[in-house]
């Protein structure tokens, strides 16, 4: 369990002051000069250090990406890009960084953007949240009027502002290009790539996005050191982290805990257990609803990480983790998921636009059992054919929720449609 | 240039180009539907997946630029099945309705689902239907088969400059529409019909009319204006169903206005389809040729040539008008003309002096533009396209002397009228210094420009502007005159003005209305006050009862431009020859063969018996049309040195109705109906017009 000392997210649950007194009582803005002081590289090589992976799902070392950006620029200018467009099922930590501790946030652009040559950052966030939105304008403000932002931010002589947009509401925002285009006052539509954003990304100038997580957390991990980051967690998969525990736990939570704690632990320690005990939990979606389930046998000793969750073919996503206990109709709530992606899939690409809405309407019938044994075979070939074949990752999202269903919980979907097969007859005779 | 290998051959791909076109240059088939060559890549259809090696997924080979080393497989089974599931993914929702869709027979869809789909489907679903939506009367829609590829989105925004299509919604839901459900305000909007790979955009005059394969396909060129498109006419038995333009990436690239491209209705309507003789009651009645040309002889072999005057019109053949003069020259007339609107170009000048001398391809090379009196967009929209395409990219500073209208890109209104080109002449205007400090500096002059009093000196102003810019350079020729008539450059070619101490069309109006001119002919002319003609005998050979035919007093049937082989030279100067579609109707003939039967029953018989014999004899007498389909760049010579001061009032447009410039478009009903949408603002017709 992670020790108090080593959390980064002290006021996570918005017990203290949220403004600039509160941060800097808490170790915001501390020596931010004097970090900026070392140096473009010397950040991303303490980034590349630390092994931080990229907190919105896809799991990129951040450094790496960062170093992406042109070392020079070519008369273009950079833009750090914040995706606070949190909209993953079941994910709300973005949120509570950004209400309770948005300094955290701030002084992570900062950093990031002096170390990409950025001096402008853009925050994009969900629409729906209004009341974060206020408060991270007024952060920011207080951040200006301090000069921690502005011509001379922080005194290091680097130019520095941020802008904070809001969505409309869309899922697909949330993919860094779809992002990209709204931002720029374009409809959301994921762009191609090549070119990646770091080569020519909003208004076709270098940018680099990262999720809110992984920039609040750059701040702590440059005053800690790398090595301090590093040891936390397995290798590959290190530091801390914030999971989203909800569903049919006793006390579903937002906890900053160490990579690697294995799920058993995290539900039992974090969010009071099971309803109903652990023996009364039928499934996990581990990382929000883009990931594949995990029945409770798998869900015994998995750790909540990167790479042990991609063997249990699932992933760590955002780590939102959905608990799901018997009661749960498993079927009807990958259904709903199914529709989910059907309603946000933004219409560009072939596949996902029209297979999202077909494996909709089979899930709609497999959850009535109204269906023929071999379509379960016919959906997973379908999502196969969405999976991998798409612009973006929505595609990929919409298929392996179903995926995850077919390979674990293949005899229910077949129970249903025998019930139906054989309730049919014996009403037909 | 990178080297990759495709399919296990090595290759060297030219640097910035993609996957896919590197596959074609290979001549491995690469199936898409969203791709075209001259739209940007939108990579959505998902149709052109490619296995690249190192890559866990497979990559839309249209979006993916060639890079070193890399390794491509398009004909393995990740590849088959990826291009499968995308072909049953656009299937599962597009309504099969093969049998009763205009595009069955040509449709991607239908071509590729040959190669990449099953025969029955596992889709048990609803499918989805889509309202259709308006765009106006030339593009039908039937938008349940839309695939969402966006080409026409694409074309509307990037090519024709209209803004008005987009995808609304998203996901199942997302929709091709025009976004104020309004007709597509584009002199290029029948572009979309053929980039549509589908049957969601097909021609709604042609609608129902005809199936592709029973259509014969004769390749010729356009005549409904001065660009010269090369263009394939379609017809079924003599009958011209359709125009769709073919490929030629100095002309028209591969777009056609839509004028030249719906007109063709009006090949069935109106036409002369025998001869006329004017009677003694003043009443036109039906006569045989043998009257009808004695009629003419009778008139004209009674008269001095001196008194005879002949006006050819807007879209002749050169060899008509080779004849024509030829048999003018024999009779002893010089009171020739060609030019109805009454430019001031003259043909006995530098060749220079009236042709785009760059070309239209020459467009892309140029980096500033000036425009004198007129408007591309309605004058000729695949040239405007062209202007679009070189400002799209941008160092394109663009000055407009003339109509302030929207040509579809940014340029800076300088003024209305010749005063304005005056000060540029003379270098006081500040736009001076953008053509002297530009490389190669474009001056296109319009017909609003030259046909009026003054044309003459407009002409030398502009000559001027181009020789102390440079635009007239030794290497870059920018002097560029757009025309507005197909006939017009090859008139001037042949000489098809006044001879020594000749009429033009204003002298011999005036001749008539005085009694000086007896007796004219009137070559398809019907551009001109026709109530200007006094008491002349008017003798009308054309292919429509238009303007011309009303006044004549022997009417002559004569064939349309689909209905004969014929030479057309364009603005540029470029000879192209056209060939017979259709045969013309009833009792009309083509038109050279009319002059050399007359000719005969003149008794001052020309001398060709075939069109062969005839180009020969037009090639020897005038050595540019020896040079079929190519440009001769034409020496710059002394034109444009008349005396005269500007005069004040502004340039006028050449064109007051886009889709009404010529008697096959105003005997067309589909032209009818856009000028009733888009020239007079769709306003309901009133009273007796309902």
């Amino acid at each position: 369990m992670l020790a108090d000392k080593d959390r980064i997210f002290t006021n996570l649950y918005g017990l203290h002051d949220w403004g600039l007194e509160g941060a800097r009582a808490r170790g915001d803005w501390d020596g931010t000069k004097e970090i900026l002081a070392r140096g473009r590289d010397a950040i991303v090589d303490e980034i590349k250090a630390s092994g931080l992976r990229g907190r919105g799902g896809a799991g990129f070392p951040t450094g790496l990406k960062w170093s992406f950006m042109p070392k020079e620029s070519d008369g273009r200018v950079h833009y750090l890009i914040v995706n606070a467009d949190e909209g993953e099922p079941g994910t709300c930590k973005d949120r509570d960084i950004i209400r309770h501790d948005p300094h955290k946030l701030i002084e992570g652009c900062l950093i990031a953007g002096f170390a990409m040559g950025a001096e402008t950052a853009y925050i994009y966030i969900r629409g729906e949240f209004h009341h974060e939105a206020n408060v991270l304008e007024i952060a920011i403000q207080q951040a200006r009027d301090a000069g921690l932002l502005g011509d001379d931010a922080c005194g290091s002589g680097w130019r520095f502002d941020i802008h904070v947009h809001r969505g409309a509401g869309a899922y697909i925002c949330g993919e860094e290009t779809a992002l990209i285009e709204s931002l720029e006052g374009k409809k959301g539509q994921p762009r191609l790539k090549p070119p990646f954003p770091a080569a020519s990304g909003l208004y076709g100038c270098p940018s680099t996005v990262n999720n809110v997580e992984s920039i609040a957390v750059v701040p702590t991990i440059m005053r800690r050191g790398a090595s301090w980051f590093a040891g936390l967690g397995r290798e590959n998969n290190t530091g801390t982290k914030l999971f989203c525990i909800s569903g049919h736990v006793n006390k579903p939570c937002n906890v900053e805990e160490e990579m690697s704690i294995p799920l058993k632990e995290l539900i039992e320690k974090h969010a009071g257990g099971v309803r109903g005990g652990w023996e009364n939990l039928l499934a996990v979606i581990p990382g929000g609803s883009s990931v594949p389930c995990l029945p409770s046998t798998i869900c015994n000793d998995v750790l909540m990480d990167f790479d042990s969750l991609k063997d249990a073919r699932s992933g760590l996503g955002t780590a939102a983790v959905i608990v799901m206990d018997k009661s749960t109709d498993i079927v009807r709530a990958i259904t709903r998921l199914a529709q989910f992606y059907k309603h946000e899939s933004c219409g560009q690409c072939t596949p996902c636009r029209e297979g999202t809405g077909w494996m909709w309407r089979i899930m709609e019938r497999l959850a009535t059992g109204e269906a023929n044994v071999e379509e379960i075979d016919m959906l997973e070939e379908v999502s196969r054919q969405v999976e991998g074949h798409t612009i973006c990752a929505l595609g990929d999202a919409a298929a392996w929720p179903i995926q995850g269903l077919i390979r674990h919980f293949r005899p229910e979907l077949e129970r249903r449609i025998l019930d139906r097969q054989v309730g049919g007859a014996a009403a037909a005779e | 240039m990178p080297k990759l290998t495709i399919d296990g051959i090595e290759f060297e791909a030219e640097a910035g180009s993609s996957v896919l076109q590197a596959c074609e240059a290979l001549g491995i088939e690469i199936p898409r539907f969203c791709y075209h060559e001259r739209l940007s890549v939108a990579g959505n259809c998902r149709m052109c997946l490619v296995e690249m090696e190192r890559s866990p997924k497979p990559v839309a080979s249209c979006a993916m630029p060639v890079a070193e080393g890399m390794v491509i497989h398009t004909n393995t089974e990740t590849v088959k099945k990826a291009r499968n599931g995308v072909m049953e993914f656009l299937l599962i929702n597009h309504p099969l309705d093969c049998p009763i869709c205009d595009q069955g027979g040509e449709c991607d869809l239908q071509d590729q689902a040959m190669a990449y789909g099953k025969d029955s489907s596992r889709y048990h679903e609803h499918k989805r239907a889509v309202k259709d939506k308006y765009m106006g009367p030339l593009v039908k829609t039937i938008m349940t088969r839309c695939i969402h590829c966006t080409r026409c989105v694409r074309f509307a925004t990037e090519i024709a400059g209209v803004p008005e299509l987009g995808l609304l919604g998203r996901g199942e839901g997302a929709e091709i529409s025009t976004y104020l459900e309004k007709a597509l305000a584009s002199e290029l909007s029948g572009n979309v019909i053929d980039l549509c790979p589908v049957g969601a955009l097909t021609s709604k005059p042609y609608a129902f009319h005809a199936r592709s394969w029973e259509l014969g396909k004769t390749e010729s060129i356009d005549a409904m204006d001065a660009v010269g498109a090369a263009i394939r006419i379609d017809s079924r038995g003599n009958e011209v169903m359709r125009v769709l333009p073919r490929l030629n990436d100095d002309v028209n690239e591969e777009w056609l206005s839509d004028r030249s491209r719906f007109a063709c209705d009006g090949l069935r309507r109106q036409r002369l389809d025998k001869p006329y003789v004017r009677g003694a009651d003043g009443k036109l009645a039906p006569a045989s040729w043998d009257e009808a040309l004695a009629a003419v002889t009778s008139k004209l072999g009674g008269i001095d040539g001196s008194k005879i005057a002949a006006i050819a019109g807007d879209q002749c053949d050169a060899e008509s008008m080779f004849a024509l003069k030829s048999l003018m020259e024999s009779l002893g007339s010089p009171n020739l003309d060609c030019r109805q609107e009454g430019a001031v170009l003259d043909g006995s000048g530098a060749r220079a002096g009236y042709i785009f001398n760059s070309g239209f391809a020459g467009i892309e090379d140029a980096d500033a533009l000036l425009i004198v009196g007129s408007n591309p967009r309605i004058e000729a929209p695949v040239v405007n396209a062209r202007i679009r395409k070189r400002w799209l990219l941008g160092d394109f500073p663009v000055g407009v002397i003339g109509q302030q209208a929207d040509l579809t890109y940014e340029y800076d209104y300088l003024g209305a009228g010749p005063q304005t080109l005056g000060e540029i002449a003379s270098g006081k205007h500040p736009f001076a210094k953008v053509l002297q400090k530009a490389e190669r500096p474009m001056i296109i002059v319009g017909m609003g420009a030259l046909a009026r009093t003054d044309g003459a000196a407009v002409l030398a102003a502009a000559r001027k502007v181009a020789e102390d810019t440079g635009a007239a350079g030794r290497d870059w020729n920018g002097f560029n005159i757009l025309h507005t008539a197909s006939a017009r450059v090859g008139g001037l070619d042949l000489g098809f003005v006044p001879g020594e101490g000749g009429r033009d069309v204003a002298g011999i109006m005036e001749g008539a209305e005085k009694g000086n001119i007896e007796a004219v002919y009137l070559l398809a002319a019907d551009e001109i006050d026709m109530n200007r003609f006094g008491k002349a005998f008017v003798i009308y050979q054309g292919h429509h009862g238009d303007m011309g035919a009303h006044r004549a007093d022997v009417i002559l049937p004569g064939a349309a431009y689909t209905e004969k082989s014929g030479t057309w030279v364009n603005s540029e100067g470029r000879v192209q020859r056209g060939q017979r579609a259709a045969f013309p109707p009833g009792e009309a003939k083509e038109d050279w063969t009319i002059l050399r039967a007359l000719s005969g029953v003149m008794d001052k018989t020309l001398p060709f018996d075939t069109l062969t014999a005839l180009r020969e004899q037009m090639a020897r007498a005038y050595p540019v049309f020896a040079t079929l389909d190519d440009l001769v760049p034409a020496q710059w010579g002394a034109f444009g040195t008349a005396d005269g001061a500007l005069g004040e009032g502004a340039f006028a447009p050449a064109i007051a109705n886009f889709y009404m410039t010529c008697p096959i478009s105003r005997a067309s009903e589909t032209m009818a109906e856009c000028t009733a949408v888009f020239v007079n603002g769709g306003k309901e017709a009133t009273g007796t017009d309902g």
